[in-house]
């Protein structure tokens, strides 16, 4: 091999940095998201599987709906009538009360960071 | 090749690699094989693939310096050289380096790409040509975020870096979910280096099965991947419980994920495990590049061929020596009496 040295430890450099996700992750047992689910309230104002998937959309129609129409009402694929506020209806006490328990569970998970929080506050919490 | 032929084999190739997962995953539900066995076997064969072909490239002697005449070498006091030249025709391992450093992140080798065309009136001049340049440095990078960017499955918690770098490609805020910039870029630059070898007749002529195939399945991977977090969606809670199942070797396939994710994961994998074998390699060939990575002293060192064997030699004194009474008789001028 003509410049072994050189060439052997630009490869371990290189693999090694293509393989990070693999030796971050040594040793670490995988999680899993949970968030906390309501206990009494069974139908979200979707289909689970299209709010797990979909909610985002769901919440900016909300927002337009409110914010650019004024209009206060939704009705949902059931036929049921909600009151349209993230803070007052999906964060009710018998829904999703607790942002770290039930948003944040998965977006940290996800590391992501909806910008829903940069207007909305979670109750209970100063700003 | 005829571009027709060629074209048409590469298509075959990508709706094929399509229609493996769909049928697959859709019809005979192997989610275990395309969602573990496959992409396991896809990085493994990347892994191994460029190992042996480094250490294969490492073995081929490179037995003197290639001179690159793109600049002045250096040479008597009086001749002048200017950065350009202690940068593209480097005599120091500096400057090397400083080479290397302007060919892989900056793609030195295709900014200084010209074409011959006529000037004003008859005369013929050659000009700078950078939209290969950019087409390429576009795409890379592009490519290079997306890339990054997808840690974001791989990783738990998510490094900073990479939170980071979402927030930039998405800072436009547009849409739900966000825009992420880079997969459409990376889209068109990928589109414009297709249709650049399909639009210029030189470039058509050497295009080739192995030059149209990346690109398609390149663009297939972009496609779908936009496709999926747009417009088809997958619970990505679920597809990140089996990425970090795959990185931390303890793999599971949760249920209810769209096939369009085992369709994109396919075409990831078959990217990686063709990797190796294709034109592709130039990610790691590029660093190899003797006329890139080896300083022009050869004015300077004298490079010793690493395959010379011991030549037998008769030297003019030796063979003085050996004749030097007949030489003498036969009035011949000898160096010793």
């Amino acid at each position: 091999m003509y410049d072994g040295g050189k060439i052997i430890t630009g490869l371990i450099i290189g693999i090694g940095l293509i393989a990070f996700p693999i030796w971050l992750n040594a040793g670490k047992a995988v999680k899993k998201a949970d968030p906390k689910l309501p206990a009494k309230e069974k139908q979200c104002v979707e289909p689970t599987q299209y709010m797990l998937t979909n909610h985002m959309e769901v919440l900016d129609l909300w927002r337009d709906s409110v914010v650019r129409l004024g209009d206060r009402y939704f009705i949902s694929f059931d036929g049921k009538k909600y009151r349209v506020s993230l803070q007052n209806t999906c964060m009710s006490a018998e829904c999703h009360p607790k942002k770290k328990e039930f948003c944040d569970e998965c977006h940290d998970y996800m590391g992501i960071e909806p910008y829903c929080w940069d207007c909305h506050i979670e109750k209970g919490e100063k700003k | 090749m005829n571009v027709i032929v060629s074209l048409t084999i590469s298509s075959i190739a990508v709706v094929v690699l399509v229609l493996i997962p769909l049928i697959g995953v859709w019809g005979l539900h192997l989610h275990y094989l395309f969602g573990v066995v496959i992409p396991y076997l896809a990085a493994a064969t990347f892994f191994v693939g460029i190992v042996y072909r480094v250490v294969d490239w490492a073995k081929s002697p490179v037995p003197f310096r290639i001179p690159s005449t793109c600049g002045q070498q250096k040479t008597m006091p009086w001749v002048k050289r200017t950065y350009v030249d202690y940068l593209d025709n480097p005599d120091s391992t500096l400057g090397t380096v400083l080479r290397m450093v302007l060919e892989i992140l900056c793609f030195r080798s295709l900014f200084r790409n010209t074409k011959l065309q006529f000037g004003s009136g008859e005369k013929i001049k050659y000009a700078s040509a950078k939209w290969l340049w950019l087409g390429a440095i576009v795409f890379h990078y592009a490519f290079l975020t997306v890339l990054i960017r997808h840690l974001w499955l791989f990783t738990e918690p998510v490094p900073f870096f990479v939170q980071l770098l979402n927030k930039l490609d998405g800072f436009l805020q547009i849409f739900v979910p966000t825009i992420y910039l880079s997969g459409f870029v990376l889209g068109a630059a990928v589109t414009y280096l297709l249709l650049r070898r399909l639009f210029i007749p030189q470039v058509r002529y050497v295009s080739l099965p192995a030059d149209y195939f990346p690109l398609l399945l390149i663009i297939g991977m972009a496609f779908t991947g936009i496709l999926m977090r747009y417009l088809l969606k997958v619970d990505m809670i679920k597809v990140k419980e089996l990425t970090l199942g795959l990185v931390r070797f303890s793999p599971r396939v949760p249920d209810g994920i769209g096939v369009i994710f085992y369709i994109h994961l396919f075409l990831v994998s078959s990217l990686f495990a063709y990797f190796p074998f294709s034109k592709l390699v130039h990610m790691a060939g590029v660093f190899l590049s003797p006329t890139r990575n080896l300083s022009n002293n050869s004015r300077a060192v004298r490079h010793i061929n690493p395959w010379n064997y011991p030549v037998k030699v008769h030297t003019y004194q030796a063979y003085e020596d050996e004749f030097r009474e007949k030489m003498k008789a036969a009035g011949l001028p000898v160096e010793k009496e």
